[in-house]
Formats: C-alpha cells, structure tokens, sequence
C-alpha cells in the first residue's frame, strides 16, 4: 500500500534514498542537486538511516569515493548537477569500466557557459557515451519511481552499471506535485541486499581493481562493456515489471501518448512532455492527430522500438534540450534519426533546440511546433531540419 | 611497538617480484618497506594513484599485489581510498565482515604534490583512518621526467630543462609533510632509506596504527630522472639526510620531533654531485647556484628546528 504525500522532486529521491538505506554517500553541493544530499544528511542526523556519508570536498571526489566504496563492497549513490558532473566526467568513465553499480541522482541544469543554474540536458548528454544508463523522469513521481528501480536495473548481474536517474532541475526538483510514495518495508524488499560476487574486503580472495590494460586487453573491455549495456535495456523492461506489481505504475522504455494513430508526433526527454501532453490534447480536441512519444530510456538507446512506435507518423519534431554544437543539431536528434534510418524509415523529421538555461516551453510553442509539422507533411519535405524554438527575436 | 629488525624483515613480501617497475627504483623498495609495517594477519586494501607504480604493478591480467589493491585515477588516491575506508566502517557496522583491514595508498610526487593535493587534503581533514604515501622522486618520471613541485630548485627536468637561458628549475620546492601537518592529523611522518630501515619501518607502523589519518612522505630516489648509478641509492639517501635536505621527522597529534641531527652537517655538494640533474650546477660560473641552494637548505633546516621546539 502505498501513501499519499505532497513533495518536491529533490525530497522524493531523497525519500527514495532513505527507504534504500544505502551504505555509503558521498556528496558534495551544487545547486539545484544541493537539497538531495542535505535531506539525507538530516535522515543520517537522526537515526532514520545508518548509511556513513561522506562530505567530500569536490564532485571528482564524490565519485572518486564512491568508486572506492562501490568496489569494496559497499551500496553507494550520490547526487549532481552540470559542471559538477562535468567535474566527474573522468571518474564517470572509470565506475562503469570497472563495471560498479553505482547510483547517481542527477538534477539536469545547464553546463557553464554562460553559467546558469536553470534546466538543461547539456550535462547529462554530453556524459552520454560515458558507459552509464540514464533514466529520464517527466514528473516528481517518476523521478521517484525511477531512483527506486536504479539499483535492481544496475545490479542485475548481466548488467552491472552505473546509473544516472535523471530529473529536471527547478521544475521538478523544486516544484512540489502530489506523490505517491511505497511503504519503507515495500522497498527494501524490492530493491534487495547488495551482495557483490567480488569485492576490496573480501577477506576470502583479494582483488584487484583498475588495471593498465594493454592494446591486448584494452578492446576486449569495451566489449564486454557495450553488451552489458544492450543487456541493460531487458533489465529495464523485468524490472519495471516486477515493479508494477507493487505499485500498479506502469513503465516502459518510452511512453506513447496518443501516438497510435497520430499524423504528427513530438519526441522529446523530461518535464516538457507534460506541457507537450496539453497541447497534444488540445490538438486532439479540434481534430488535429498529435502525438507524444517521451524517452524514459536513453542509453541504452531503444532505437528499434522507438523508429516501430514513430513508423506511422507523417511528420516528427525530435527535441533536444542540449545542444551538440555539431552544426547538424542535438544529441537526440541525432539518435533518433539514425534509428529512423536503420529502420529504413522515410518519415519527415526535423529537430528542434529548445529550453536551454530554462527556457520555458509553453503550451503554445508546442502548438506552434504541431503546425509546422503539418505544413512539412503537407510539403512532402523538411527545408530546415535543425531549429530552435522560443528563441528572443 | 618494540621494533624488531630481524622479525620486520622476515614477514613476507607483500608486493610479489616479477612487477615490471626499474631495477633500483625508489618507489619499490618504498611500498615494500612500508607494507612491513603491517601486522601479521591483518588485512589491507592498497590505493595508488595513476604513475610507475601503478602501470608497473596491475598490468591486466598480473597483479603484484597480494592484499586487495584499487586503481583509480592520477588526482584522486586520496578520496578513492577514503571512499574504501569508509565503505569497511559501514560494513562493519552493519555485520557484513569482521576481519581487520588497513588502508594504505601510494601516490608519487606528481599525484600527491600537485595534482591530487586537493583529493588529499580532503581526505586528510575528514580524518579517514588510513595512510597515505608519498614516495618523492621529485618529477613526474612516469611519464618522462618533467618537473613537479617536489621538484627541487635548480634541477634539470624535461620541462625545466638547462640551456643558455635556465639553470633548471626556477622555484623552490614544496614543503608538503608541513602542509598536511597542518591540517591537524594524528600523524605525519617524513623519511627515507636511511641505515638499516629502522627510521622507516617504525613509522609505517605508527602512520598505519595510529587511529585516523596518517601522511608518510618518503624521499624515494628515481636512478633515471636524477642520473645516477642505481647501486648509489642508499648513498644518496644517506647525503641527503646528512645534508639536511631531507630531514628526518615526524609530527603526532601537532607535535613536532626531529628524529635525527647530523652530529657535522655536510654540506649540499655533498647530495648534489652525485646526481646528473644537477650536473650544471657544478661548472665555475655556476658556484653562486649552489650557495643559494645551501642558503635554502640551511632556512628550511632552522624551520624545523624551530617547529620542533629545539
């Protein structure tokens, strides 16, 4: 049975990690993340919790240490935002090669320069390739449910990942929704005892952990890497499923809103999709087919399903939070078109840049992108596939 | 703590041979030394930052470590460890595992003095019960000898090279056993290989045993990057701690203890000359360079005294 409470997306994962009890955290401040590892140090003040935490004094530190506990055995998780995982990006790179199933709870918040505290997916996407999956959440109940299912998902043993739970900075994590949150007892026993097959303080067999690896060995790591992460998206999939039963809320790879017969479709990542979802119904109201299809997964990268659920469609906006600067467009621009391509799909896409530093998406620029959606179906071709949208004249 | 010579040098290695550091490498005979200070039957996890050491001892799929070992990064021995140390309360804590572990990490100049200080002062403040352990060969020799800030002045360095216009390095070196002394630790030792060990085996096992954090800084000579014979290692050692550049001391709980005074100082010379990065120091014109070079020795040697109240 679950209860009924009123909070903001910081203080859910927080909860979230307060039901886990995680071994260690180590954490250090940056805004909008700030308030994660200070509700939990206050569930450590009192006694609702008896993880050790550590007070780092810098994010590469906080995944250094994590790295360090993780490897001696120990449940680990942390909490970030932009240049502090920019600050992490070296060590990110190292808790997945070394195959540690550590948690991160990232609020996404745009990267320095300009610095600015406001959401994006710059920070997130550009450690996209950093070997870790990533779970994006629209709502706080999401951001919740997703951090909950974090470590059955990295744990599972043809997995063994580290995993970002990603939610957006200031607009959930601060914004305070109804949530409906499990019983402390409910967690523990879905997300289980963590009991390393090897481990530092194994006193049984001592371990090494981080090699040189040499130009013999070094490939053959990359591999072993890449298919845990193409084994990664079945654990998502076995996972949400045990976890439905529990709370009866359901999870998939993506969610399809209103996409089965729809003529325009949006994809997008994060709290957008609920400001998509109103226009799609409005949309839907005056007889116009929109759709939605929001990314719950992005790495692994769902690319298969994601060109099957879009193949209908006559034309798509793909929207990137975070631009590549790459001249073409964003990182799920990119993506998504590339698993159109493979699926040998002749839909008409174009790729929107929208809500850098917090810029807002309103109901209206949805509409505004459904309409140049159904100009490009009526044209039978995209002129411009690369635009930003609410951009100041 | 009754030390035993013949008893420290009879425990088994615990880093194996057949590692692939270079004959008469300082590092080696410094990571041995100190794993000696380890009780029999205790347990320990080994960090390591990114150099030599690391490269030459955990080469996938050998490792030459026989306690559990962890790899890193170059900058971050400092917070991996603590993060290790801190996972060994938690599991304790929670019933998870009973037997004894100490921690230890080895971390070269380049790794500790400069870019991993940072990683290492945090470590150090929090008070992790670990030690950690500066072998000193002043550069980063792992990657071709370039000068760090343990690097002394004058020295000839990839990157401080001598020429027309440089003497080598400009700048004096860093004095880092002071600096994490004062972060108010339980124990900072500074050592080398000097006589029979006895200097540095002690203080392994008082950084190793003392509760909380402990900083080893052990001057661990590099026979390619300072140009010298290897079998001339101990000799060197000997010269710098009979010349006062490498004094011998140790700071416990704020308090600060010479542990040796040459009964007649030699002078710099002495150390500099047997080594070809201060070759040209010793040509005519250059006689001023080693002047001001004593001059330092001699101030930072008065500052210690001092510190340690004589």
């Amino acid at each position: 049975m679950g209860k009924r409470d009123r909070l903001s997306g910081n203080e859910a994962v927080a909860v979230a990690m307060r039901q886990i009890n995680p071994d260690v955290m180590p954490a250090f401040p940056i805004t909008p993340s700030t308030e994660i590892p200070q509700y939990f140090s206050s569930f450590v003040a009192n006694g609702q919790v008896d993880t050790e935490f550590i007070p780092v004094e810098s994010e590469h530190s906080a995944m250094s240490a994590a790295i360090g506990a993780e490897a001696a055995g120990a449940r680990t998780l942390t909490a970030t935002s932009s240049c502090g995982l920019a600050l992490m990006w070296e060590e990110l790179y190292v808790a997945a090669s070394n195959r540690l199933p550590i948690a991160l709870a990232l609020v996404n918040r745009a990267l320095s320069g300009p610095i600015n505290i406001n959401c994006d997916h710059s920070d997130s996407m550009g450690a996209r390739d950093a070997g870790w999956i990533q779970i994006y959440a629209e709502n706080n109940q999401e951001a919740y449910d997703n951090f909950i299912q974090a470590y059955p998902i990295a744990e599972n043993p043809d997995v063994r990942l580290p995993i970002m739970i990603c939610q957006d900075g200031f607009i959930t994590s601060h914004g305070v929704e109804n949530i409906e949150l499990m019983e402390d007892e409910q967690v523990r026993a879905f997300v289980g005892d963590y009991a390393p097959e090897h481990f530092l303080l194994n006193s049984k067999e001592s371990m090494a952990v981080g090699p040189y690896a040499t130009t013999h060995y070094y490939m053959e790591a990359k591999k072993q890497h890449a298919q845990a992460m193409v084994n990664a998206k079945q654990a998502v999939l076995d996972v949400a499923k045990e976890f439905e039963k529990v709370t009866g809320r359901s999870y998939g790879l993506f969610e399809a809103y209103r996409l089965e017969d729809a003529d325009y479709a949006m994809v997008l990542i994060g709290s957008a999709a609920g400001t998509a979802k109103d226009a799609v119904d409005e949309l839907r109201d005056k007889g116009v087919k929109a759709g939605l299809l929001k990314i719950r997964l992005f790495r692994p990268f769902p690319a298969q399903e994601i060109a099957n659920a879009l193949a209908h469609v006559k034309a798509m906006a793909i929207m990137d939070r975070a631009e590549s600067l790459s001249s073409q467009g964003g990182p799920l621009g990119s993506e998504v078109m590339a698993a159109l391509y493979r699926a040998r799909s002749q839909a008409l896409a174009v790729n929107y840049i929208y809500g850098l530093g917090g810029r807002d998406m309103r109901v209206e620029h949805a509409e505004g992108v459904f309409e140049q959606l159904r100009q490009i179906a009526d044209a039978g071709e995209v002129t411009d596939a690369y635009r930003y949208l609410g951009l100041r004249e | 703590m009754g030390y035993n010579f013949k008893e420290t040098m009879n425990k088994p290695e615990r880093l194996a041979g057949g590692h692939r550091m270079c004959a008469g490498c300082g590092g080696t005979i410094a990571a041995r030394n100190v794993l000696r200070g380890l009780h029999e039957g205790d347990h320990a996890v080994i960090g390591n930052a990114t150099g030599c050491m690391e490269v030459s001892t955990f080469m996938y799929p050998y490792t030459a470590w026989e306690d559990s070992y962890i790899h890193n990064a170059f900058e971050n021995a400092g917070a991996t460890l603590s993060g290790v140390e801190t996972a060994y309360r938690v599991l304790k804590k929670r019933g998870k595992i009973d037997d004894t572990y100490k921690f230890i990490t080895f971390g070269g100049d380049g790794g500790t003095y400069d870019i991993g200080l940072q990683s290492l002062s945090g470590a150090m403040e929090r008070n992790h019960d670990m030690v950690y352990v500066c072998y000193d060969n002043g550069a980063y020799m792992n990657t071709g000898i370039q000068r760090s800030s343990a690097t002394p002045m004058y020295a000839n360095t990839t990157t401080t090279p001598v020429g027309s216009e440089s003497n080598g390095k400009p700048q004096n070196r860093k004095d880092l056993a002071a600096i994490i002394a004062e972060h108010d630790v339980p124990y900072v030792g500074q050592t080398t290989f000097w006589k029979n060990f006895k200097d540095l085996h002690v203080k392994a096992e008082k950084a190793i045993y003392t509760k909380g954090a402990a900083f080893l800084n052990i001057m661990a000579p590099c026979p390619r990057g300072w140009q010298y014979p290897t079998s001339d290692i101990l000799e060197i050692c000997r010269l710098g701690v009979e010349t006062n550049y490498w004094p011998l001391f140790e700071v416990e709980e704020g308090k600060w203890t010479l542990n040796y005074e040459p009964k007649k100082k030699l002078p710099i010379e002495d150390f500099l000359k047997k080594q070809g990065r201060f070759k040209h120091l010793f040509k005519k014109e250059n006689e001023y360079l080693i002047e001001e070079f004593q001059k330092e020795v001699d101030r930072r040697w008065d500052a210690l005294v001092y510190r340690c109240g004589r």
